[in-house]
């Protein structure tokens, strides 16, 4: 309960200090409106056992005792200002960010600059709970940096709000700002664990037949699987042995020929995001083998090709499969 | 705060050990010898668990030694509260907590026990050497907690990370040291321990009490006159007054105070003047004879000796007047001229017998019997020595008759005896006399060895009359001082000499430094806080508008700070913001500069896109490449760059 309410208040008070509404454009520099200081736990140890020292200080009549707590609240003020000035007009830029599968982590490039002539030491970053990255900064110089988020869904992942904070030097003062940097990964789908084989069938056998080559030669059996096209289901092979499983007809021979993904041989009963995932698969275990490979989405073709530029192709196409509408 | 579980490292754990040995080695004489060796052990322990990497003691035997170390405080001082034994716990707490280092966590409380154990120093001695020794603990730990949030860095530029923190917080210190609205403590229970072993008159005197005195260089009190010094002969510092006489010591009435205000009619020119008192546990403060008027809680007693309510604990300060040739006891009751008048059944035969002389020559005629006895202890050549035979039951008449060497105590011992016996009401007051005047600073300054003995009698129709014996035989000693008086070749403290002139210049040097001290810095109390800021224009000034200056200037302080921290926040790169002129006018052109991308790679991505400009593109990519990342920055570059740029039209 307790922790619910800090959790809401915690959220009023970020919307608050982001202000802009993210993302923010580049380069990001935290001016001092938005770096917050606050004492840490130790600091407010630091602060109790200063007034404790103060009230013995006061009560034995001691000069230098109020002389030396006096030094060391006055020390608490410059820690301050040195921990503020640590996080005070950093620069920050989205740097690159390369595309990942759903449920994998999403590296997040980012740029720091610091533009002074002195060290920035143990800034850290991170992204709500995760474990914060540290990072020091030399003077007149720019760190990079990579931030790992899993990615949930495919598509355009922007790069979640970014807390970035540091207590140095004495660690009894913890200055700390958010940002929201304009950066972006694409998530392509998952790869389907379990997917049917690459869809020789019809379409390919239509690109052979136009190819004037011979018929696919059947190479074998396996379990049918729910995506699998009903008509390679093996119907002689079920009808012979009573209550065993649905088999499909594996078919090879199809090397020299081109591989077209499509989104249509897939069953109606497959729903889009398992399709996406069983195409996304196909891709990938064309691409391992080699095959040359078109795809066919209902919005969208792409021509037969090999590589990994027809690879990241496939994927975004994907990834981005009416991925506006959502 | 996943910070605060990291666990400590080596070189942070020697920093942890360096910072107490810091704290607690000064606090060795005040502890029992057992506390320092067992905190001496504890720190070797953790020097090996450092330095072999052995494991820390398990937390059953830490437990078991915080327990004995308890007991061992308790059943050393009988109490846990208090000064001593607070600050003994707070050792114990130390050397256990370094032993228990796991976590960041507990580097910061154990940094935060060493500024504690700084402060507990000051209970003990405040003096200069104490406030360096604890500047340098306070540097250590200072540093220790820096290492304790980033250890990386070497320990010298630690130090100097450490050094400048705390010199840039001086000027907050200052501020806060004169401007905070002091207190004047103490705040709860008085600290009944504090200056129990400090050297003052004793409230007895017996034949050689004075002298023993008279071996310490001390110092007892510092005084400022408004006006000039007087005469070294009246400076006679009223102390205790000792009327009553067992046959052998004498010893204070236990009479509380009588009088808010003089009992008697100012006479003369008036003296003003300034005293510092050193803390010395008994009521009586001093006063120069006469005193006429009464610092806030002194009271004078039916004696006229100024008490305070409080034995003198701490360093006190107090302004004063004296009427040096006032009368008092006109009128005195006939109690305290009974009283004045007390002797023992027998004993010192010789004596009486003078007396009773005098008394059947001069009958009551009180001023006759006083020149009498002057005029017999003038007679008797008694010679005034610091190593005065040792005297037996009937002092006075060995002392006068046989031995005829003594210190003050003697003269005045026998001196009242005699008026006593001659039926002249007399009595002892001791207290110190002369000083000397510092020349560095002005400050008149009354040593351990001024320490003196002399006689009141009371003379009808002229009250109390002073009579210094001593000065009948050794007249230097109340003209001059101690060293004038004494035959050569007896022992005097060092700086009662005469000779070594250039040590005596030094000491007085050094004595102004802490006399400066003293008053500015140990001395800055409520009273001196209103007065400096008083003199310093403030009208009235009350905690109120003590804060609202503070904060005013604290603030000034702040900013001033903040502006030279940030001093280079609008400091951008030159190149840099050309660079982006030039990349904000192919962004126009549809050809976007990503911040990841490399000049050189910019460029041939930018030239391929917008082939009429490729070569432009290209020189000034090339151009500003080797001003950011070359090995030798042309002086013109810039200059250059900035000019092609502006002459960039895509």
């Amino acid at each position: 309960m307790l922790a619910a309410l800090r959790h809401r208040l915690h959220e009023v008070f970020v919307r608050w200090a982001l202000r802009v509404r993210p993302p923010e454009a580049a380069p990001i520099v935290l001016t001092q409106r938005r770096v917050y200081v606050l004492p840490t736990r130790a600091g407010m140890a630091y602060g109790a056992a200063l007034v404790v020292m103060l009230l013995g200080a006061m009560n034995y009549n001691l000069s230098l005792g109020h002389a030396l707590v006096f030094l060391l609240a006055g020390l608490g003020v410059v820690a301050i200002l040195h921990t503020f000035r640590n996080l005070v007009h950093l620069s920050i830029r989205p740097g690159r960010c390369e595309p990942v599968f759903a449920g994998g982590m999403v590296q997040f490039g980012l740029l720091l600059e610091n533009r002074r002539p002195d060290a920035r030491t143990s800034l850290r970053l991170f992204i709500d709970d995760a474990d914060p990255v540290e990072v020091d900064i030399a003077p007149h110089a720019s760190a990079a940096t990579t931030l790992a988020v899993r990615a949930t869904k495919r598509g355009w992942m922007p790069m979640p709000r970014l807390t970035i904070e540091t207590s140095w030097p004495l660690g009894l003062i913890r200055a700390w700002s958010y940002a929201v940097p304009d950066l972006s990964c694409l998530v392509y789908p998952t790869p389907a664990e379990k997917a049917p084989p690459l869809p020789w069938s019809s379409d390919s056998a239509r690109g052979s037949t136009r190819d004037g080559r011979g018929a696919d030669d059947f190479s074998g059996l396996r379990k049918h699987q729910v995506a699998d096209a009903p008509r390679h289901v093996a119907w002689k092979a079920v009808a012979r042995q009573q209550d065993g499983p649905l088999l499909t007809k594996l078919f090879s021979g199809a090397a020299a020929q081109q591989l077209w993904l499509d989104w249509t041989a897939l069953p109606d009963t497959v729903g889009t995001e398992e399709r996406l995932s069983i195409l996304a698969r196909w891709i990938l275990d064309a691409d391992a083998a080699g095959l040359a490979w078109g795809l066919r989405l209902p919005t969208l073709r792409l021509a037969p090709d090999n590589g990994p530029a027809q690879r990241s192709a496939g994927l975004r196409a994907l990834a981005l499969h009416n991925h506006g509408a959502q | 705060m996943a910070r605060s579980n990291r666990p400590v490292s080596l070189r942070q754990a020697w920093w942890l050990l360096a910072s107490a040995l810091a704290a607690s080695a000064p606090l060795t004489p005040q502890v029992p010898l057992w506390l320092s060796l067992a905190a001496g052990v504890a720190y070797t322990w953790r020097a090996a668990i450092t330095w072999r990497q052995w494991h820390l003691p398990p937390r059953w035997l830490l437990v078991l030694l915080v327990i004995a170390g308890t007991a061992g405080v308790v059943m050393q001082y009988r109490t846990t509260m208090g000064r001593t034994p607070g600050i003994a716990l707070l050792l114990v707490f130390l050397a256990l907590k370094l032993l228990e280092l796991r976590t960041a966590r507990d580097a910061v409380v154990t940094a935060l026990l060493c500024y504690f154990l700084v402060l507990g120093q000051f209970l003990f001695t405040q003096t200069i050497p104490t406030a360096l020794l604890a500047g340098l603990t306070t540097l250590i730990t200072t540093a220790t907690l820096l290492a304790a949030s980033d250890d990386r860095p070497q320990p010298l530029l630690q130090l100097r990370r450490a050094g400048l923190m705390l010199a840039q917080a001086l000027p907050f210190m200052l501020l806060l040291f004169l401007l905070f609205p002091r207190v004047q403590g103490p705040l709860w229970g008085i600290p009944q321990d504090r200056f129990s072993a400090i050297s003052g008159l004793p409230d007895t005197i017996a034949p050689g009490s004075i002298a023993l005195l008279s071996q310490s260089d001390a110092i007892a009190f510092r005084v400022k006159f408004k006006a000039e010094v007087p005469p070294q002969s009246q400076l006679y510092w009223r102390g205790p007054v000792m009327p009553a006489f067992d046959g052998r010591s004498w010893r204070i009435r236990q009479a509380l105070g009588a009088y808010r205000e003089v009992p008697y009619a100012g006479r003369g020119v008036a003296v003003d003047y300034e005293v510092t008192l050193e803390p010395h546990g008994k009521f009586w403060q001093f006063a120069l004879e006469l005193p006429a008027t009464l610092p806030e809680g002194v009271a004078l007693t039916s004696d006229y000796q100024p008490v305070s309510r409080q034995p003198v604990r701490n360093r006190m300060r107090y302004t004063q007047r004296a009427w040096p040739e006032a009368n008092a006891g006109l009128n005195e009751s006939q109690g305290i001229l009974r009283d004045a008048l007390a002797l023992p059944k027998d004993g010192n035969p010789r004596t009486r017998a003078a007396a009773a002389s005098w008394r059947a020559q001069h009958g009551s005629d009180g001023t006759a019997i006083l020149a009498a006895a002057e005029n017999f202890f003038n007679q008797q050549l008694l010679i005034y020595t610091l190593n005065p035979p040792l005297l037996g039951a009937d002092s006075v008449d060995e002392f006068l008759f046989d031995t005829r060497r003594g210190f003050c105590e003697h003269f005045a011992s026998a001196f009242v005896f005699a008026l006593r016996a001659a039926g002249v009401p007399a009595r002892i007051v001791a207290g110190y006399q002369g000083g000397e005047v510092n020349p560095v600073d002005g400050y008149l300054v009354v040593r351990q060895y001024d320490a003196h003995a002399w006689t009141e009698a009371w003379i009808a129709g002229r009250g109390w009359v002073r009579i210094d014996p001593t000065a009948i035989s050794a007249p230097s000693r109340i003209n001059l001082n101690l060293a004038a008086a004494v035959p050569a070749g007896e022992g005097l403290p060092f700086l009662a000499r005469g000779d070594l002139a250039w040590l005596r210049e030094l000491r007085h040097r050094l004595d102004a430094v802490t006399n400066g001290w003293n008053q500015w810095v140990l001395g800055y109390n409520p009273q001196r806080q209103r007065d400096l800021l008083a003199g310093l224009g403030m009208k009235e000034p009350d905690w109120r508008s003590m804060t609202a200056v503070l904060s005013v200037l604290c603030g000034g302080v702040m900013l001033g700070l903040t502006i030279w921290i940030l001093r280079n926040r609008l400091r951008v790169d030159p190149a840099f913001a050309a660079w982006r002129r030039f990349t904000a006018r192919l962004a126009r052109c549809g050809i976007v500069w990503q911040p990841w991308e490399g000049p050189l790679a910019f460029a041939r991505r930018a030239a391929a896109q917008a082939p009429r400009h490729a070569q432009r593109i290209g020189e000034i990519a090339a151009l500003y490449a080797r001003m950011r990342y070359g090995r030798s920055p042309q002086s013109g570059d810039l200059v250059r760059l900035k000019q092609m740029i502006a002459a960039f039209r895509p």
